[in-house]
């Protein structure tokens, strides 16, 4: 007779474990153990909205608390997905809205999420209190209002960077007089202006406000007036930081923030008018995070602020800093771990300032602690790259945007290869790479043979045959996702790693050499992936065969291959094998 | 296992080994099918084979190392990968405030190709699906109703309505009109306004029913008269 533990004795050895993948494991022990563990999981991470469905997951885990989705790929971020692809959370809502009436926790990325959706999900939750949409987009204020009007209990509201329909500031006066839970307030997104004497009621009745990120229709003015109702804020974003100068302003909002002694997150600063800038003195030694990259100024200014943050980990700038400020940088941020710049003039035909590889490898010597950069330039060159490898074999992402696609190296005018395998060889840890300039099939070649803990690529106009995508596929063992544009790869490589594709979340390649007789087959061949032709050039069985996709998007799949909601540019195999949309 | 076997069978190194060239996929045959029209699909690097990759590879890097086309990059989509509202961000900035160091002559260049960059929605009465079309690839309204009247109206078999005829948004003779959101949430028609302001100020465009755009601020039969002669 076999001898076990009660229930609720597994039950509560389950509780302490908390990462997905552990209680993953434990529910394939046994049947019992799977039983329990289902029982008492409260949270569920969901990697792409179309691998499961909501009835499977609501038949598995009755008594979710919190749910984490993500929809688009992330190619939609740069408009390479067209627009009524997928990814709505209506369907999941309104499932969930049945299922489980204690949800607590929803945040979503890159889904469609309609005013619908929003008031539905403040009316069904008696205890909701997360809300973070993520490069969302569908709602529009109203939808705010609702979640305002009815979430009782809302912790947090966090719209980062979603698109949202702005038709009034409104909503937020709908936050009832009786909520004081708020702990998170994001709207750094919105456009329009809010009644600032409901947003300071509201941030004066809050007092476990800990991040508070206003719009840029916040005057500069008023800032203090809200930062002095909420001196125990640790993440702060500015609204428009620009104003007339006067000395009662700028004194004014300097008092106020040197009352803020738990202030580690400073962002906003649009229109940043640099002699406003001091003003934030006083706390940026406890300052860990930065975000400039609205800030519009010269190098100096920016200079002057981050060499006071002695404890910064992580800064987001403009190229504005130039390879200078990233030298004075490297010089006094010695705990950075997190580099992004952007650029400032992207479009424009001669470079508006002097950042260029060196600003790179300046950080990467002076940082010990640097692992992952995203980074926009226009120049670049192996030794830089050789340079930066070896200064920084800690790196764990590693973005490099050369702004010329195809860009050699500039000194010697070779691909980059070399580089960037030095960057694979020499970082054991890289998880996520996105490369750019010119690159042969030789770099994939490298990335196959050293990038063996590497979990996302990104690859644009690269490689020269379908060896290169060959190479990847069959050599990076932790490979989840990977998005490809605009390279010659095509059916070889992708149907002779069929399987390898099972074994990861997503495959993503547009106008790329794939034909629909591959997509066919890979459909036919892999049942459980499901491969989607999107192609706005009508059907592809009017076209021959060998006729390349414009883009094709494979991911695993428990739920049906033929989803309910396909526009008619999208095409899977339909069940009698031939390509058919719904 | 059956998958390395298939594996063999697809690739022996010497088949790989296809040579230095690209190849970039030649979609064969029905290369004039469907709406290739101009603006009225995505446009990538294949399309500009003197702009990007050709030839040796040396003969590429010093192509692209001399040349910097930024009216063809901008034709590129989604590249550089930068998300639309940091872009967007970026250009109104450098429209309100006098950077450092930046001439005149530059933010000049920034306002004449439109406080706008990238994609504005395109929503037709009668359809839930809007699409998104890159204002920054045009320069004229010709250009832009053109491609609008590919991308709604174009005779291909899985088009909705299958209108036949080409539909001339412009110029007042069909069942449906251009017209726009500007910046002061008003709606107007397309075309009054020279191509630079309107770019400065457009939020969205709707292909609207001719019977509904009567009465859109300040336009009047009239003015709709004016227009038809104006136009080419």
């Amino acid at each position: 007779m076999a001898y076990s533990f009660p229930e609720e004795v597994l039950e509560h050895v389950f509780s302490f474990l908390s990462l997905a993948r552990d209680r993953n494991a434990v529910s394939l022990v046994c049947k019992s153990w799977y039983e329990i563990e289902r029982w008492c999981r409260h949270r569920i991470f969901v990697g792409n909205c179309y691998a499961v469905s909501p009835e499977i997951v609501i038949r598995r885990f009755p008594e979710l608390r919190a749910v984490e989705m993500k929809g688009k790929p992330h190619f939609a971020d740069f408009n390479l997905v067209p627009e009524g692809w997928g990814a709505y959370a209506y369907p999941w809502i309104a499932a969930m809205a049945e299922a489980y009436p204690f949800l607590e926790e929803i945040k979503l990325k890159r889904m469609v999420v309609t005013d619908e959706s929003l008031e539905l999900i403040s009316k069904s939750y008696k205890n909701f209190k997360v809300l973070v949409l993520t490069s969302c987009e569908g709602f529009t204020t109203d939808g705010l209002a609702s979640i305002a009007a009815n979430c009782r209990h809302l912790r947090e509201l966090d719209l980062r960077e979603s698109e949202v329909e702005d038709l009034s500031g409104h909503w937020l006066s709908h936050f009832p007089d009786s909520c004081t839970s708020l702990v998170s307030l994001n709207m750094s997104c919105l456009g329009s202006e809010v009644s600032f004497s409901s947003l300071e009621r509201l941030v004066a009745r809050s007092p476990n406000l800990r991040t508070l990120r206003l719009n840029r229709a916040v005057p500069l003015e008023k800032l203090a007036n809200l930062v002095r109702h909420a001196p125990q804020l640790v993440e702060l974003g500015t609204g428009a930081y620009s104003s007339e100068i006067r000395s009662d302003t700028f004194s004014s909002l300097a008092d106020a923030f040197s009352a803020c002694k738990q202030l580690k997150a400073l962002s906003g600063f649009w229109d940043v008018v640099p002699s406003y800038l001091p003003a934030v003195y006083s706390v940026c030694s406890g300052i860990t995070s930065l975000n400039l990259s609205y800030a519009a100024i010269p190098s100096s200014d920016l200079v002057k602020l981050i060499s006071q943050c002695q404890n910064l980990q992580r800064l987001w700038v403009l190229d504005y800093i130039e390879d200078s400020g990233l030298e004075a940088l490297a010089a006094s941020c010695k705990d950075l771990q997190e580099l992004r710049v952007f650029p400032s003039d992207p479009f424009g035909a001669e470079p508006n300032v002097s950042l260029t590889e060196q600003g790179l490898v300046s950080v990467s010597e002076g940082c010990p602690k640097l692992e992952s950069v995203l980074y926009f330039c226009r120049q670049m060159s192996n030794a830089a790259l050789i340079a930066i490898a070896r200064n920084r074999p800690n790196f764990i992402r590693f973005r490099l945007c050369i702004i010329e696609p195809q860009a050699a190296d500039y000194l010697t005018l070779e691909p980059l290869d070399a580089g960037f395998g030095a960057i694979v060889e020499n970082c054991k840890e890289l998880r996520r790479l996105s490369m750019s300039g010119l690159l042969t099939d030789r770099v994939f070649k490298y990335i196959g043979t050293h990038a063996k803990k590497l979990e996302m690529l990104s690859i644009a106009f690269a490689g020269e045959s379908d060896l290169g995508l060959h190479h990847v596929l069959s050599g990076c063992d932790s490979l989840r996702k990977l998005e490809i544009r605009d390279c010659p790869f095509g059916d070889k490589a992708v149907l002779a790693n069929a399987a390898k594709l099972d074994t990861m979340r997503s495959l993503w390649m547009s106008s790329c050499s794939v034909s629909f007789g591959a997509c066919k087959l890979l459909a036919q061949k892999m049942p459980r992936l499901n491969v989607e032709v999107i192609d706005e050039r009508g059907p592809p069985d009017s076209r021959p065969e060998s006729c390349v996709v414009e883009r094709v998007y494979v991911y695993r799949t428990v739920a049906s291959r033929q989803r309910l909601d396909m526009p008619d540019f999208v095409w899977t195999l339909d069940e009698d094998s031939s390509m058919r949309y719904s | 296992m059956e998958n390395s076997t298939v594996e063999k069978e697809y690739i022996g190194d010497e088949e790989l080994e296809l040579g230095l060239g690209l190849s970039l996929g030649n979609a064969s045959g029905e290369k004039g099918a469907a709406a290739y029209g101009n603006g009225g699909r995505i446009l990538t690097a294949k399309d500009f084979p003197n702009g990007f990759a050709c030839g040796t590879k040396r003969e590429r890097a010093q192509k692209s190392a001399s040349s910097s086309d930024p009216a063809a990059l901008r034709q590129v989509v989604g590249w550089p990968p930068i998300r639309s509202y940091r872009m967007n961000s970026l250009l109104s900035q450098a429209k309100a405030s006098n950077v450092a160091g930046e001439d005149d002559e530059s933010s000049k260049k920034k306002m004449n190709h439109g406080g706008h960059l990238g994609f504005v929605k395109v929503n037709m009465d009668g359809l839930p699906i809007g699409r998104k079309l890159d204002l920054n690839a045009h320069k004229t309204y010709q250009t832009l109703a053109k491609a609008l009247e590919e991308m709604f109206f174009s005779p291909s078999p899985h088009s909705r309505g299958g209108k036949e005829q080409t539909v001339k948004l412009l110029d007042g003779s069909s069942e449906f009109v251009l017209t726009y959101e500007d910046k002061e949430g008003d709606w107007m028609l397309v075309g009054d306004v020279p191509w630079g302001m309107f770019l400065n100020t457009v939020k969205r465009l709707r292909i609207m029913r001719t019977s509904e755009a009567n009465g859109l601020a300040p336009k009047s039969q009239e003015r709709n008269e004016k227009q038809k002669s104006k136009l080419i």
